[in-house]
């Protein structure tokens, strides 16, 4: 019992707690995963229009991005961004005449890094869903005199998030529990803010616990707010929808 | 020349991280596999089994693995009865606790991956090998396995494929495998594109392998339907 008062006590909002940190970690976690998500939407745009065109180079290029993206780890990617970054940009310098090394802002790293990743699962999950379109309705737009932007705005974008929902819920989860990498670069999120206290504490279990409790707690609310979103996006379509 | 004997060195040293990198995956994913099984035997006893079993799955699938490697590497040092335990000379080493974090991680992810499979397999199928008079043990090596097995065959490639990635983790707790040399080669050398490039490079090449060989067994298996090609968005970090 005195053990899970001590525990209460640590994680807690008291003087001696570390309460705050770790929810404004939380906040940090769920903004870089925002960002990331948002990143990962962009490219998957791109992706999936580079699958579906008919140039053939356009096609390659998303393929290898695909491909490779999905075949290295996460943590290679957000090094190669991060330190590879601060060596080109130590290159611009000293061809301007500074020296030295140039630590890059841990959010933008992470963020870009994660985001690329990301939108390397976004691509196939928006080039799925655009396949889902039934062809009649393309078709049924086209005749009605629709230009391509009108289209894409009326038929095509509205109905790829319809069925995107689900596969971009799933890469949303994913991109979560991959913004622990970014702790890697420095980022307080909740990794960092853990370790922080674990190092002044040395409650090792306590606090990674807790931060795995975090975790837990945003990857279900968000699982619970993707499931509204579906519903929400399915609704009139019969209940098509499961779960 | 003096750049293309750097790449062709970072190479060999990078090389030299790959037989930790495919003894991590190897270890974990078959230890993994043993206890994917039986969580499969707990969920199908009873309702609290299957209770159990579910919250294991949602803990460590709904979390990073890096904190479930820190758990086990950091977290459990805080309990005197672990430090005392005999144990401990296990879980004080790295490359222990990454096995043991990578193998409870992948069982519950090859648990889902079962579960699929086994929900897969046709009830007709079940009721004629029991009216064949076939027990419960070998109705469920002779026809529920290679159904189950079969099924859950892509899913489970893309699972191994993902173990190899999540290795790359082992390095923050200072394991030695390609991640870990690389990073170690980049903070000597600052050369992070040429490093990182070739370390990604070797793991293409050895998940394109996976996938190929993978594939193969796919096709020998189920000669009827075409292998498909993983899609499934999923990673652990």
């Amino acid at each position: 019992m005195d053990g899970l008062l001590a525990y209460f006590t640590q994680v807690g909002f008291g003087p001696t707690g570390w309460g705050l940190p770790l929810l404004r970690a939380a906040s940090m976690t769920v903004a870089v995963s925002l960002s990331a998500f948002g990143v990962g939407i962009v490219f998957g745009i791109f992706g999936c229009w580079a699958k579906l065109s008919r140039s053939v180079v356009a096609q390659g290029v998303a393929t290898v991005y695909t491909t490779v993206l999905r075949g290295i780890p996460d943590l290679l990617v957000i090094y190669l961004l991060y330190f590879g970054g601060s060596q080109a940009i130590g290159m611009i310098a000293r061809l301007l005449g500074h020296q030295g090394f140039f630590g890059l802002n841990g959010f933008v790293v992470g963020m870009m890094a994660v985001g690329i990743i990301s939108g390397a699962y976004q691509t196939e999950v928006l080039r799925g869903a655009y396949l889902a379109i039934p062809k009649g309705e393309l078709e049924a737009a086209r005749v009605a005199g629709m230009g391509r932007l009108l289209m894409l705005r009326r038929i095509v974008a509205p109905q790829t998030l319809r069925f995107a929902l689900p596969g971009m819920g799933n890469v949303w989860q994913l991109i979560l529990k991959e913004s622990a990498l970014i702790s890697v670069v420095g980022l307080i999120e909740i990794m960092n803010q853990t370790r922080l206290a674990v190092g002044r504490t040395g409650a090792a279990f306590s606090f990674y616990i807790t931060g795995a409790i975090l975790f837990l707690v945003i990857t279900t609310m968000s699982g619970a707010v993707f499931r509204r979103a579906e519903a929400w996006a399915m609704r009139g379509m019969g209940g098509r929808v499961k779960s | 020349m003096k750049r293309l004997e750097f790449l062709w060195e970072t190479f060999l040293q990078l090389l030299s991280g790959v037989p930790v990198t495919v003894s991590l995956v190897t270890v974990s994913v078959l230890l993994g596999g043993v206890l994917a099984l039986a969580l499969t035997g707990i969920r199908r006893t009873s309702r609290p089994g299957e209770w159990a079993v579910s919250a294991y799955v949602f803990a460590l699938r709904g979390s990073p693995l890096l904190v479930q490697i820190f758990l086990i590497y950091y977290g459990l040092g805080q309990f005197e009865w672990i430090r005392t335990s005999f144990l401990w000379p296990f879980l004080r080493e790295p490359w222990w606790c990454a096995i043991t974090a990578l193998a409870l991680n992948t069982a519950a992810y090859q648990a889902e991956v079962l579960r699929g499979g086994l929900n897969a397999v046709p009830k007709g199928a079940i009721e004629a090998a029991r009216v064949c008079g076939m027990g419960r043990l070998m109705t469920f090596r002779r026809i529920v396995l290679p159904i189950a097995v079969r099924q859950a065959l892509p899913a489970y490639t893309s699972e191994v494929v993902i173990m190899v990635k999540a290795t790359s983790l082992a390095s923050i707790i200072t394991l030695f495998e390609i991640t870990g040399i690389a990073h170690s080669i980049v903070s000597e050398t600052f050369r992070a594109f040429e490093v990182l490039s070739i370390a990604g490079l070797i793991y293409l090449v050895m998940n394109f392998a996976l996938t190929r060989a993978f594939r193969r067994l796919e096709i020998r298996l189920i000669p009827q339907s075409k292998a498909t090609a993983f899609e499934r968005p999923v990673s652990k970090a």
